[in-house]
């Protein structure tokens, strides 16, 4: 790899030991890959995946006091993923001491966060490209992210560029001030080798979509095609919101870390078919083949046909307007049926600032009149518990059924089971 | 015994028995219950994995042809190394991605502890290589199938 002086100097250890090490991770990262060159990092914030004080993981949080020690801190602020922990949602005590024992280690850890550039306490959130957290690139700019959802978000809706980086990478990035130059921060690796053709009969749901193209295209780049006959051309909260949903499902079930929408996302109204490599491959998405992938989704509950004991909506954390129309619409649902109450607890999740921004309207009050509890916490590490995770737990994330034992179900199948419908 | 060369992204040398995932390998949900519960064989713990769930991968040369899902999958896999519950090495038939190499080279910068990783290695020896498989790997890249 071709250095600058002064990346060749940090590599020899003008700066210290670890600050050499924290080079050669990235230069042998890069050369992984064909680099040749390391390109600064100009975005005003970082992002980082690691949010958790899991007690098991030691040696992340001995390698966060090396770093501390060393004086190796970030160059940038930054946001970091939801918080494991949040008393207000629904455990029962064993399950609460088996918390205080998975995450023994998220005070320390939280302090660390501090001393190496976290932006305020208020910044846990897997969604910190929602205007109330403001942690929100630029087109074109270079960012050193990790997180999936956030870092397939802001290459594909916001334009700018970051490769799919690991855990630790990420922060290796916004420390040095440099990553390396490969991949998606190339205009050839933005270039689609998958055409996504979607034939549907209606709007498809986001988490389904996702998650057949992801599972269809893995790490590779697809142009999707049809999608703007469902969203329009203009990239409006709810397309945002959409292409949020659907890109965490495609970043989760296949590993997409950018995908272009005919029409909607920035590169493909600029670029529109130029981004399309030559002898790009084609996949037709029609309702069979969104039918096939949702059933295909493994139910490992103990008892299969057990009544869900809780519903988390919100993975990624869902956006203001999101809060308002799950609220508006289960409000809808249960004065329908004469009921004040849901009939299964919820958790909706969102971001500090986006709930505390949802909390000053009347759409809150009612919220919480109907028994829903609001929450940043990560949905993922709550079902990380054992013991939660042993519960029948549904969702509309399919992030989370990916990960976790939470048996998927549309945003309407949700709906209808947390307000008690009759199916 | 066949003999495939591929490309040392962290060279090293590595005798042990073949585990193998066709399909792609998630970093995070594999090793997420060992890491967490203690389970030093690292049994796999990704139930959309037919080939690995449950199957200890600790001290396996783990033949697969790339990772995919959660981008906290470099740190795991560099915790499951400096806990010493790594697989003896990894082999890819793809060219490695993102969350392994940096899990890999975390691995290969700041743990004592040893998980030479190879790449490109080819779809041929994906299809040669079958669970039990006697599996040698040299500092070149260079691996034996037994």
């Amino acid at each position: 790899m071709n250095l600058t002086a002064q990346q060749q100097a940090i590599l020899d250890g003008e700066k210290g030991e670890t600050l050499s090490r924290v080079m050669k991770t990235l230069i042998m990262y890069g050369e992984a890959f064909g680099a040749e060159k390391m390109v600064p990092v100009d975005s005003s914030y970082g992002h980082l995946v690691t949010s958790f004080g899991l007690s098991v993981l030691k040696p992340v949080y001995s390698l966060m006091d090396k770093l501390i020690d060393a004086g190796a801190l970030s160059k940038q602020q930054f946001s970091v993923d939801p918080q494991p922990l949040d008393k207000n949602v629904p455990a029962n005590l064993i399950q609460n001491l088996f918390f205080k024992i998975m995450y023994s280690k998220q005070d320390f850890y939280n302090e660390q966060l501090k001393k190496l550039g976290i932006i305020d306490s208020q910044s846990y959130t897997c969604t910190c490209y929602m205007d109330e957290v403001g942690n929100i690139p630029n087109k074109g700019e270079t960012l050193s992210w990790a997180e999936s959802s956030a870092v397939v978000y802001a290459n594909s809706v916001l334009g700018a560029r970051c490769n799919r980086n690991s855990g630790i990478i990420e922060l290796f990035g916004s420390i040095a001030g440099f990553v390396p130059y490969f991949g998606l921060l190339t205009d050839e690796g933005r270039k689609a080798t998958w055409i996504v053709d979607v034939k549907t009969s209606k709007k498809p749901e986001a988490q389904i979509l996702g998650s057949a193209i992801g599972m269809k295209v893995m790490e590779e780049v697809p142009f999707i095609k049809g999608l703007d006959a469902w969203l329009g051309h203009e990239l409006d909260q709810k397309a945002k919101d959409y292409l949020k949903d659907m890109g965490a499902a495609t970043a989760s079930n296949g590993a997409v870390g950018l995908f272009h929408a005919s029409g909607i996302t920035p590169e493909a109204k600029e670029k529109g078919e130029e981004l399309i490599a030559s002898g790009a491959k084609i996949y037709i998405i029609d309702d069979a083949e969104l039918e096939r992938v949702k059933s295909s989704y493994p139910c490992i509950w103990r008892d299969k046909g057990a009544k869900p004991k809780l519903a988390f909506i919100g993975c990624p954390h869902l956006s203001f307007d999101q809060l308002n129309d799950w609220t508006e619409k289960l409000v809808e649902s249960l004065s329908k049926q004469n009921k004040r109450s849901v009939a299964i607890p919820a958790v909706f999740t969102a971001a500090p600032k986006v709930l505390e921004r949802f909390n000053a309207t009347s759409n809150a009050k009612k919220l919480k009149e109907a028994g829903v509890t609001t929450s940043s916490i990560c949905p993922l590490m709550y079902m990380n518990n054992p013991l939660c995770g042993k519960m029948p737990v549904i969702t509309n994330s399919n992030k989370l059924r990916t990960y976790t034992s939470a048996k998927y179900q549309t945003d309407g199948e949700i709906l209808q089971a947390i307000a008690g419908e009759a199916i | 015994m066949k003999t495939f060369k591929g490309r040392a992204i962290v060279p090293g040398t590595a005798t042990a028995e073949a585990l193998v995932s066709r399909g792609g390998f998630n970093t995070l949900a594999s090793f997420q219950k060992s890491l967490m519960f203690g389970d030093k064989t690292a049994k796999c713990s990704d139930q959309n994995n037919k080939e690995l769930y449950e199957k200890p991968m600790a001290g396996k040369a783990l033949c697969l042809p790339q990772t995919i899902g959660s981008t906290t999958g470099g740190m795991v896999l560099f915790c499951a190394v400096e806990m010493g519950r790594q697989p003896a090495c990894l082999l890819f038939s793809k060219p490695i991605d993102s969350l392994a190499a940096a899990g890999a080279i975390l691995a290969g910068v700041w743990s004592e502890n040893k998980m030479p990783t190879i790449d490109t290695l080819g779809d041929e020896f994906l299809e040669a290589v079958k669970e039990g498989s006697k599996i040698k790997v040299y500092e070149d890249g260079t691996v034996e199938v037994d």
